[in-house]
């Protein structure tokens, strides 16, 4: 496995998945265990990934690179970077960890998780693809099996939120699509001179043909990808679906969801948009900084707004993102790096609040804050590690979360100062939306009619407790993560803002 | 000036005749056998068609690179173009007969003349040949009037059902009237010119002694015939109707199966007569005063975008598909904008994919009718649990309908693209980009009722078992669809050499 260990990752899930499909339905357990196995591989080879990862490098490693279809030139292209590595880790290890928090699924069980496996091929892809083509495909491969996850699996309005998901994603990568083709008609490969898809020939201006080079098509071209992208990060105001698709889905698959899918917008303009038309981002920057205060305000507010917890952790999402896109509007080094982290530690964060969300509804059935109250002396375990999350969400220093975005603001404030006071607001906002639920779920008078509440069990803290580590780890030391994707980003920067 | 210029047969050019020449036996035996029977037992002439479709498909295999053969006195011409279709053609028409063994609406118990439907099937295939074949307006005209006869005899097959024998009604009355204004065009042409023959047409016009008027008219007289044979918009309304009323095996053949051979007909008529040649960059240069480009640009649109809006209000799956069929026609017409290579190779292309994923999307509505009767969309409720194999094969066909990658639908659709944004029609390109999305609502409403409905109370929830037969051809039919759409570069190099055959053949 060491040669191919991209290819390894990405596919060993398909094969659990095929595995899957022709184990009898009724012999539930072995399934469930082939599919644990299936996304463990995935995560050991992730962490020697982590253990081999050249540091110092800017360079994409564990390369594979192969012909695919010639005529078109489309090569199965895979690598990693210091923008992907961190990406790909937390891929390996929300799946691996949301297949294990899926135990309790009782209904189609075949059919969950043979779908599940594939979703994470398709996210594996998304993050190593360095084909456009390639790229595309893997964006697209996620979308069946998130549509059935959540129309299936999920609550009572599943089958509009799982049409709606699809719709809007779709929507987005039709415009990107056919970005990728104007891109494929007009970069050239310098050797060969034919057409390509090779997103490392596009990097290279010197490629671009003379219809690609003037200001006002790569304008629009960058409006194209920038749709396709923000529809999934999802930016206001494409953010429509998220909060329909989050309350929905069941948590394993929120949490994949939020801690994954939303990455792969912000990954995609980082990876794609910004080396192919560096220009085009520049005269974006202020825009995107605009937007992601908006996304930082409009989703605290929301989320304030909230009764239901879900809902008040899926606006949550949409107003950490935004913390993303300023950081990435910045274009300094503290900012994309603390954009980068944060999408990370955004995935870590997020992904503990809707398991621990997923624990307390498994047990009262629903999900009202205001239903609550003194759940603190019922389920004190259960309190104390959803409270640890919370405490991670809302940025308390010494918790991931902190990092990332105090480097955001650093990054941010010396280029558009205003835009970096109006959303640190946010910060004050998270902590009260965050504190209040807190306050009306775990504190207070007990409410009676939940005396009987089970606290969080062994299974359920296995999927939290690893990912807590982490970000108290990463909150009080983060350069593990920083050293992964320092030298790439900069790299990037520098080809962007020269 | 001679009316029809005949040479003598070349008698070795005429093997490569072979594959027609085995179907129209295959009928007449087909036909036979299903007399000294008298109907009693449909097995003879279903074997016999089989047989004949399967002898005929390979020798269309082995002659899948034929140069350029003129035979029948230059009438038709066997070329690479010609070969790719015929392959195509017999392919549909074997899983036609196949599938239609296994439908209710055909072999049913109280349903007559079983038999025929075999052999006129077989007939209709070899009429589709030909008009892939035609290189001549009478041969032209002759092929399509036999493939329309047959066609309204299939869409009639059910006599006594009402729906059935309207539909046909329908079908010969629109037929009749599309042919003859076709036929007003290619008189007009052949007035003008002085040629039956495509090339001769196409010097005439090169002379330059041509009315530009009268050249319009004509030209616009025959597209408006050759688009209601593939149901572009504004010549589509016999379509839904006709798909809806003829047995579905029947609807899944018409909106494959004259679509192709009526976008081969155009490919060769229009290739070789108006566009430029293939150094000018395949602008349509001969027809300066029609702006070609856009005409078809504006078609292709119309038709996509009526038969996307219209599908989304469909509540038959049938008569979904039918509608999607028109929205189908409006993308291939998108490869034909230009005229220029690409374009072609991506409807040639796009015409095999959209084979598979049609005619797999049909039998799936076939099977299910076989148990429920019904083709309404609140009847697929619960299917996807009760038939789980063929449910997940219609959601790759539908999925692949769509144009969502990694099924082949997504390929065809990204292959025409390039072909309109090679040339800079970016505006068509995002129309049917988005389009494709607005497709999505349609086709997944049918497999949000198969697997996301939750069934009513009392519903019957019993496993659905599924002719033997059908299962072998969904699994052949989907297969593919998901295998071409990762594996594209044999089938689009076919598709490419056999519009190089053709551009540089003549």
């Amino acid at each position: 496995m060491g040669e191919h260990i991209l290819t390894w990752m990405t596919f060993f899930p398909v094969i659990g998945a095929a595995v899957i499909a022709f184990i009898p339905s009724e012999r539930r357990e072995i399934i469930k265990t082939v599919a644990a196995a299936a996304a463990a591989v995935p995560l050991i080879l992730a962490v020697q990934l982590f253990m081999n990862f050249d540091r110092g490098s800017s360079a994409f490693q564990f390369v594979e690179h192969y012909t695919w279809i010639e005529s078109f030139n489309i090569e199965y292209f895979m690598g990693i970077d210091g923008l992907s590595v961190p990406m790909v880790l937390l891929t390996a290890l929300l799946s691996f960890l949301c297949i294990i928090a899926s135990w309790n699924i009782e209904k189609a069980v075949k059919g969950y998780f043979a779908l599940f496996l594939l979703l994470e091929t398709g996210m594996m892809g998304v993050f190593m693809a360095l084909d456009f083509f390639l790229f595309y495909v893997f964006w697209e491969v996620m979308l069946l099996p998130m549509y059935f996850l959540i129309g299936i699996w999920g609550g009572p309005r599943r089958e509009y939120a799982a049409i709606k998901f699809f719709l809007y994603t779709l929507a987005g990568s039709v415009l990107m699509l056919l970005a990728m083709i104007a891109f494929y008609l007009n970069v050239q490969d310098p050797v060969t001179g034919d057409h390509t898809f090779n997103m490392l020939h596009m990097f290279d201006q010197a490629n671009h043909g003379p219809w690609l080079q003037a200001t006002n098509i790569r304008h629009l071209l960058w409006i194209g990808l920038f749709i396709g992208f923000a529809i999934k990060v999802p930016i206001f105001p494409f953010h429509t679906w998220l909060p329909d698709a989050h309350v929905e889905a069941p948590t394993a698959v929120s949490v994949i969801l939020a801690g994954v899918l939303l990455k792969m917008g912000t990954y995609g303009i980082l990876r794609i948009s910004y080396p192919i038309l560096p220009d085009a981002a520049l005269w974006f920057a202020f825009p995107l900084a605009i937007l992601g205060a908006i996304n930082i305000l409009y989703g605290a507010y929301c989320a304030m707004a909230q009764t239901d917890m879900k809902k008040l952790v899926a606006y949550s999402s949409i107003s950490h993102m935004g913390y993303v896109l300023l950081g990435m509007a910045a274009f300094t080094e503290a900012g994309i790096n603390g954009a980068v982290l944060q999408m990370f530690n955004h995935g870590t964060i997020t992904a503990m609040m809707f398991l621990c969300v997923g624990v307390i509804y498994d047990r009262a059935h629903h999900r009202e804050i205001n239903g609550f109250g003194g759940l603190g002396l019922q389920m004190p375990i259960y309190t104390s590690v959803f409270s640890f999350a919370l405490f991670a969400a809302l940025g308390l220093p010494g918790l991931s979360g902190f990092v990332g975005e105090a480097m955001i603001f650093m990054g941010i404030f010396p280029v558009y100062r205003t835009v970096a006071i109006v959303s640190a607001l946010g910060l004050v906002i998270g902590a009260a939306y965050v504190l209040w639920m807190l306050q009306r779920v775990f504190l207070g008078p007990k409410n009676d009619k939940y005396d009987s509440l089970p606290d969080i069990n062994a299974r359920e803290l296995f999927t939290l407790v690893p990912i807590g580590l982490i970000v108290l780890l990463l909150g009080v030391y983060p350069m593990p993560v920083l050293n992964l994707m320092k030298v790439s980003l900069n790299n990037l920067i520098k080809v962007v803002a020269g | 000036m001679e009316l029809l210029n005949i040479n003598i047969p070349d008698w070795a050019d005429l093997a490569w005749w072979l594959p027609e020449a085995i179907l129209c036996g295959t009928f007449l035996v087909a036909l036979l056998a299903d007399l000294v029977v008298r109907g009693r037992r449909p097995w003879l002439p279903f074997a016999v068609s089989v047989a004949g479709l399967v002898t005929a498909g390979a020798y269309a295999v082995a002659a899948l690179d034929p140069g350029t053969r003129t035979i029948l006195g230059d009438l038709v011409v066997v070329d690479g173009l010609a070969a790719y279709f015929r392959l195509l053609f017999i392919f549909v028409g074997l899983v036609t007969v196949l599938f239609a063994w296994t439908a209710e609406e055909i072999m049913g118990r109280t349903r007559e003349n079983k038999g025929e439907f075999f052999a006129l099937t077989v007939l209709m295939t070899a009429a589709m040949c030909v008009m892939a074949e035609a290189k001549d307006l009478l041969m032209l005209y002759l092929s399509m009037e036999a493939v329309g006869i047959v066609s309204y005899v299939m869409a009639g097959y059910m006599r006594t059902s009402l729906r059935s024998t309207e539909a046909s009604l329908k079908y010969v009355i629109f037929g009749a009237v599309s042919s003859a204004i076709m036929l007003y065009g290619l008189s007009l042409l052949y007035g003008m010119t002085g040629s039956m023959q495509f090339d001769g047409i196409r010097a005439g016009l090169m002379g330059g002694q041509v009315d530009d008027f009268g050249l319009l008219v004509a030209v616009i007289l025959v597209i408006a015939g050759m688009s209601y044979k593939i149901a572009a918009v504004p010549f589509h309304y016999w379509a839904p109707d006709v798909y809806e009323g003829a047995p579905t095996p029947v609807s899944a053949l018409f909106s494959v199966g004259p679509k192709a051979a009526g976008f081969a007909l155009m490919i060769r008529f229009f290739y070789t007569t108006l566009a430029a040649g293939p150094d000018a960059a395949g602008s349509a240069g001969l027809v300066q005063q029609i702006n070609w480009p856009l005409l078809i640009a504006v078609m292709s649109a119309v038709t996509m975008t009526y038969g996307n809006l219209v599908a989304l209000r469909q509540l038959n799956v049938k008569r979904m598909l039918a509608y999607s069929s028109i929205a189908h026609v409006g993308y291939l017409l998108m490869g034909f904008v230009l005229l220029t290579e690409t374009g072609l190779q991506a409807i040639l292309f796009y015409l095999l994919v959209y084979a598979l994923m049609n005619l797999g999307a049909f039998l799936f509505v076939v099977a299910i009718n076989n148990h429920l009767r019904s083709e309404h969309l609140d009847d697929y409720v619960g299917l996807g649990f009760r038939a789980p194999w063929a449910g997940v094969m219609m959601v790759v066909f539908l999925a692949s309908l769509t144009g969502v990658p990694p099924f082949a639908g997504f390929v065809g659709k990204w292959y025409l693209f390039i072909a309109v944004m090679d040339k800079q029609w970016f505006w068509l390109a995002i129309i049917a980009a988005l389009n494709s999305v607005v497709s999505l609502y349609y086709y997944f409403r049918v497999v949000k009722a198969m697997f996301l409905t939750r069934p009513a109370e009392g519903a019957n929830l019993s496993p659905l078992k599924l002719h033997w037969l059908q299962y072998v051809l969904l699994a052949v039919l989907a297969i593919p669809t998901l295998g071409l759409g990762l594996f594209f570069g044999q089938f689009t190099g076919l598709a490419d050499r056999a519009i190089l055959m053709m551009t540089t053949g003549f």
